[in-house]
């Protein structure tokens, strides 16, 4: 039976890692090839870089990151952030990343979905929605936002969703900004609501506070998978803890160790 | 030496340093003549079987792959590469295959709820008897991501299933041609003992 993933994603500027520093014994605890292993080795189904450097410069640095942790690691990882170009996802590919993922991009310029969806194959092409409950006429809108939640774009995450689905998008990153950084759990509604409303896998993201979190979002929330980072990089509970629930509690999920 | 044919296919890298990391040499080309004269021979890919299947035209290199397959030397083929063996495949409209093996490559016609690609960790059911199911049992995952799935006509050429939302052909095996729909070189530790296998057995 396919397993349930549980997504790592790592923030990255100018070529290291930032806000992961959990691993003390490292040599290098901001290097994105020494934290990916470590990650693979505890038994993370994926990986997300994320470059939140967005600068042309950053971008070379990037491909050089990409290219090196595809020595190192034989598992799937996905690269997003500051891709604005059909030549800017297929150099990460050809660097080796397995998926790449864009945003802002894909809002601005929708038929990039297509593009990357007919060259890459829709099953390496990702959108990352980032939905934010407002207030519109007296009633409440989950209203897509852009640029790390701080541009409305009048799109409705359910609508949108669907869109991307049709113009190619073969899995869905949806991190929902009510709940993104507050530890208090996902967004249950909003990502149901997404996960029946569309065909492709949906990665819950924002809100992952304690194991518990993880797994209510599959059971309850139909993700295929759930993505965090601040539990893990802190040491807050390990990809070990995360499995041994989900398979208490029935879910299906790859053994902690192989 | 194991030759990693390009046909402007994306993702080579992964399958090169997987092969590299097992110790064997490795050429990635997509000239017909070295892929001619290849000793074991891997095919990947990822993307749409027509396209895949124009640009190995593009390049020369249908008659030569076609031409190892048929003399029974060594190959392992990767999701893509597994699916071009085929007769047919009917993503985007009907575009003929390799024409290797015989059956279809068809899109999953699942029940509602279920998300297409099948996309994720999986395990894989290896044939009884056979030599990988002596050497992996059948509780490893390997790492999948496909919307299309084979269809082999000749059962005997089945060498490992897969469960999703009924079973499917997940891995063909016939003399020394080897394929699997998952990728090994993205599947960690297991991944890496198929890979070493395939470079074991055809030493």
């Amino acid at each position: 039976m396919l397993a349930k993933r549980i997504i790592l994603c790592l923030d990255v500027e100018r070529g290291r890692v930032v806000k992961g520093t959990r691993f003390l014994d490292l040599i290098d605890a901001g290097d994105p090839v020494g934290v990916a292993a470590r990650y693979e080795a505890e038994g993370a189904d994926e990986l997300v870089f994320l470059d939140i450097t967005a600068s042309h410069e950053g971008r070379a640095i990037m491909l050089d990151v990409v290219r090196r942790v595809a020595e190192t690691i034989f598992m799937p990882f996905t690269v997003g952030g500051g891709i604005r170009t059909l030549e800017d996802a297929c150099q990460l590919i050809q660097a080796g990343a397995e998926k790449v993922s864009i945003n802002s991009a894909a809002v601005r310029t929708p038929e990039l979905i297509t593009a990357l969806a007919d060259r890459l194959g829709s099953c390496a092409t990702v959108v990352n929605i980032d939905p934010k409950r407002v207030q519109r006429d007296g009633r409440e809108v989950w209203e897509v936002f852009v640029s790390g939640g701080r541009i409305a774009t009048g799109l409705e995450v359910v609508a949108w969703a669907q869109q991307v689905e049709a113009l190619g998008a073969g899995e869905i990153v949806l991190t929902c900004m009510d709940r993104d950084g507050t530890r208090s759990g996902y967004d249950l509604e909003i990502t149901a609501a997404v996960s029946r409303a569309v065909g492709i896998p949906v990665v819950a993201s924002g809100g992952a506070g304690k194991p518990e979190h993880l797994a209510d979002v599959i059971e309850h929330g139909g993700a295929d998978a759930a993505l965090a980072a601040g539990i893990f990089h802190f040491g807050e509970c390990t990809i070990r803890e995360v499995k041994e629930l989900f398979l208490r509690r029935g879910i299906p999920v790859r053994p902690p160790v192989f | 030496m194991v030759t990693i044919v390009d046909y402007g296919s994306g993702n080579l890298r992964s399958v090169q340093k997987a092969f590299e990391r097992l110790g064997a040499t490795t050429c990635i080309t997509d000239d017909p003549h070295v892929v001619a004269e290849a000793k074991r021979l891997v095919l990947p890919g990822v993307g749409a079987f027509g396209d895949a299947m124009r640009s190995l035209h593009s390049r020369g290199l249908v008659e030569p792959i076609r031409a190892h397959l048929l003399a029974d030397r060594p190959f392992f083929g990767i999701c893509m590469g597994l699916q071009l063996l085929f007769e047919t495949g009917w993503e985007g409209g009907c575009h003929q295959g390799l024409g290797i093996l015989a059956g279809d490559v068809s899109r999953f016609d699942l029940s509602e709820g279920m998300k297409i690609p099948h996309m994720g960790w999986n395990t894989v059911a290896w044939r009884e008897g056979s030599s990988r199911r002596t050497l992996l049992g059948n509780s490893h995952y390997f790492y999948f991501v496909h919307s299309y799935y084979p269809q082999p006509k000749d059962d005997a050429v089945v060498a490992a299933s897969t469960d999703y939302g009924g079973s499917f052909c997940s891995a063909v095996a016939r003399g020394r041609l080897f394929a699997t729909q998952f990728h090994p070189e993205k599947s960690q530790a297991a991944g890496m003992l198929l890979l070493q296998s395939f470079l074991d057995e055809t030493r």
